[in-house]
């Protein structure tokens, strides 16, 4: 099992003790793989501690789930009472005995019946303890208990030397023994059954502190196997004794490198970006009133949303009180709850003890299978339980978390101020990621700030941010660093006033200038486009006068022509009438001009 | 033996018819095996029965070895055990009765000088 895991590399398994195990959740852990085989094993504890239920346990275990048949002698008790503690660990103890899975012996003896005429032995016992074995071929055998022979016969001595005898004669058998003994004020057991059965000595406990009950287990000895001595908090319920060791828990589990929004987009922001790791532990801390259950809402709701199931366990409110507080901000859990994405455990602490509450937690993850636990607050479960045992507890519901890959957050209660409490340290070490809510005072009001500490894997933004909660949610803002320091509240909405103010302003000023230069490219081209009129109405001009002058140029020359003419007339006229065209009809009219032909004269 | 009991009422007129018939010991002494002792505890318990109960008893020697389903139903512890099944109360008697001291009391029995306690 996993503890052999643990064992150092100097032990030789070959010449380990052969175990025998019991089935017994927990506790062939901390033995390293169960009972001595084939030796006696001593159960010792006060009244009421679970002796009887353990031997039980370990016999009916042992026929159902290992096939070894088992013998009990009841000393103490009835055919009757023992089926009845056999079912409360649902087993049907006379189906077992039809079957020959169990074979039982209820041992009576009346004290004012006996009277002593002589030498005797215990060869009566023996006879019966045998042909119980016998006849159902059994490897397992419970003496329950003893010491009721140390009442009802007289002579000690013979008891003590038979008694000697039985041990030999079981480690012969070669079945492996459980007796219960009742705890002795100075010795291990009231009549000193230890000096008998030194294989195995376990010791059971039941304590009170602080008004909550507790039960422990201790391998007070363990001849030759290495064997956790501790004292390790135990548990009866309904299927019998569950212990819980923390040494068995490894540090091997499997990691995701997907992230999971946190369902307030600023602070995935401060993420990285993208939000925690799924699987991962979360711690919320925060003076009172700062809002942790609102940030633990919040990520539940954006985990049921997006098809995950959350289990919140709730130990100072009424799921119905949370659900409606968290309406007035926006959340919507009711519909959550009804689908069965969120589903809530609430619970007081003082209820029961810290195993208890550890087992609970336990028993409804895995009926319900969250992707998402969230436990509120964390810090309330002090009171069921010392600091050490508390962070024990945390740890173990980690690492079985860690295990499923489930992601948890756990709210904390802090008492304010800067220094953090001793506890909360102790509780950081085992997060991933830890978010811290304070209150800052200034300017005659609080107001909330939010802080990312600390959170492994990913690169997280150290500024601080304003946290805001509204009717429409959680929103993240940011606090203004001025000269005076962080700016929160009234402050800092004046300082983003002053800045909006700035900012308009300046934004003016560029507008006006852009106006300007509008105003002045306008001005330039209305010149230009006077220019370009002047240029044109020049360029008229001298094309007029160009005109003007061509004309004058032709009627200079055709004057010249016609003195010409008139100067060479007389010679010419004659010639000139006949070959000149009559411009001049007889009655005055202009003939027309005939046309030239355009075919080229020869010259 | 014949015991003159005074008794109010009721037990007189059941002692009446009784008294005509003497009252029988049913008695079952259980050995394991045959050992010395098995075997000086039921010499014994018969030279007490023919000595002090006159056949009006009945003894029944029971060899638990052979019948270890009879030590069960008997709780036996004990061996070796005379158990005095009647007349009421039931009593057992553990040992190789070599000392009777007490037992004579516990079976109701007043001697006849013929028993060496």
């Amino acid at each position: 099992m996993a503890m052999t895991k643990h064992l150092p590399s100097s032990t030789c398994p070959t010449t380990a003790l052969p175990k025998c195990p019991t089935g017994i959740q927990g506790l062939d852990e901390i033995t390293g793989g169960g009972l001595p085989r084939g030796r006696p094993t001593l159960v010792c504890g006060g009244a009421g501690c679970g002796k009887t239920l353990l031997a039980t346990e370990f016999l009916v275990r042992g026929a159902a789930q290992f096939g070894e048949p088992g013998v009990f002698m009841a000393f103490e008790e009835t055919d009757a009472e023992l089926k009845a503690n056999v079912a409360s660990l649902g087993f049907d103890l006379a189906g077992m005995v039809r079957r020959k899975q169990i074979a039982l012996d209820s041992v009576q003896v009346e004290r004012s019946e006996i009277q002593e005429t002589g030498e005797y032995d215990l060869e009566g016992l023996f006879v019966r303890l045998n042909h119980a074995i016998d006849s159902i071929g059994a490897k397992r055998v419970v003496l329950d208990t003893l010491e009721v022979l140390f009442a009802s016969l007289p002579n000690e001595g013979i008891l003590r030397a038979e008694l000697r005898r039985l041990f030999r004669w079981l480690k012969d058998k070669g079945v492996t023994a459980v007796i219960t003994a009742e705890r002795g004020r100075d010795q291990l057991t009231r009549h000193g059954l230890e000096e008998y059965v030194s294989d195995c000595v376990i010791l059971l406990d039941h304590r009170v502190h602080d008004q909550i009950a507790t039960r422990h287990l201790r391998v007070v000895k363990y001849r030759g196997a290495l064997h956790g001595t501790n004292e390790f908090p135990f548990l009866i319920g309904e299927e019998g004794i569950g212990v819980l060791p923390v040494t068995s828990l490894g540090l091997n589990h499997q990691v995701s490198n997907e992230r999971i929004s946190t369902g307030i987009p600023r602070l995935d922001a401060m993420l990285s970006g993208r939000g925690f790791f799924r699987g991962s532990s979360i711690l919320l801390t925060g003076t009172p009133g700062t809002g942790k259950t609102s940030v633990a809402a919040c990520f539940a709701q954006a985990a049921a949303r997006r098809g995950e199931r959350v289990l919140f366990f709730s130990f100072e409110e009424s799921p119905n009180q949370i659900i409606r507080n968290l309406r007035s901000i926006g959340l919507r859990l009711e519909p959550l709850v009804r689908r069965g994405w969120l589903r809530f455990h609430a619970a007081r602490p003082t209820l029961c003890g810290l195993e208890m509450h550890l087992a609970t937690m336990f028993k409804e993850i895995a009926a319900f299978q969250p992707a998402i636990v969230i436990v509120d607050p964390i810090t309330s479960l002090l009171t069921a339980g010392t600091d050490y045992e508390t962070k024990g507890m945390v740890t173990r519901l980690i690492d079985f978390l860690k295990g499923g890959q489930v992601t948890s957050l756990f709210t904390s209660l802090t008492h304010g101020g800067h220094a953090l409490a001793q506890s909360e340290i102790a509780m950081s070490s085992l997060m991933d990621a830890w978010l811290l809510l304070q209150d800052l005072e200034g300017n005659g009001e609080r107001n909330r700030v939010l802080y990312v500490l600390k959170a492994r894997g990913m690169a997280h933004s150290n500024q601080v941010r304003e946290f805001l909660i509204s009717n429409r949610g959680i929103d993240l803002v940011d606090a203004y660093i001025g000269p005076s320091g962080v700016l929160t509240g009234a402050a800092r909405v004046a300082q983003t006033a002053r800045e909006q103010a700035d900012a308009l302003a300046s934004q003016q000023e560029a507008a006006r200038h852009q106006r300007e230069l509008e105003n002045k490219r306008a001005t330039l081209e209305r010149q230009i486009a006077e220019l370009r009129s002047e240029h044109e109405a020049d360029e008229a001009e001298l094309r007029r006068v160009n005109a003007q002058m061509d004309t004058r140029m032709r009627l200079l020359t055709a004057e010249r022509t016609e003195l010409g003419r008139l100067r060479q007339a007389d010679a010419l006229v004659a010639a000139g009438a006949r070959s000149q065209p009559k411009t001049q009809r007889r009655d005055g009219r202009p003939r027309p001009t005939p046309r030239r032909s355009t075919r080229t004269r020869k010259s | 033996m014949n015991r003159t009991v005074t008794q109010p009422g009721t037990r007189g007129q059941e002692q009446a018819p009784a008294a005509g018939r003497r009252r029988k010991y049913v008695l079952r002494l259980y050995v394991a095996g045959a050992t010395a002792r098995s075997r000086q505890a039921i010499l014994r318990a018969r030279q007490l029965c023919e000595a002090e109960l006159h056949r009006n008893y009945e003894l029944e020697v029971i060899d638990i070895y052979q019948q270890p389903i009879l030590a069960r139903d008997g709780q036996i512890l004990a061996t070796p055990t005379l158990v005095k099944e009647f007349p009421k109360p039931v009593r057992r008697f553990i040992g190789n009765l070599s000392n009777l001291t007490g037992l004579f009391v516990g079976m109701d029995l007043e001697t006849q000088g013929t028993t060496r306690l």
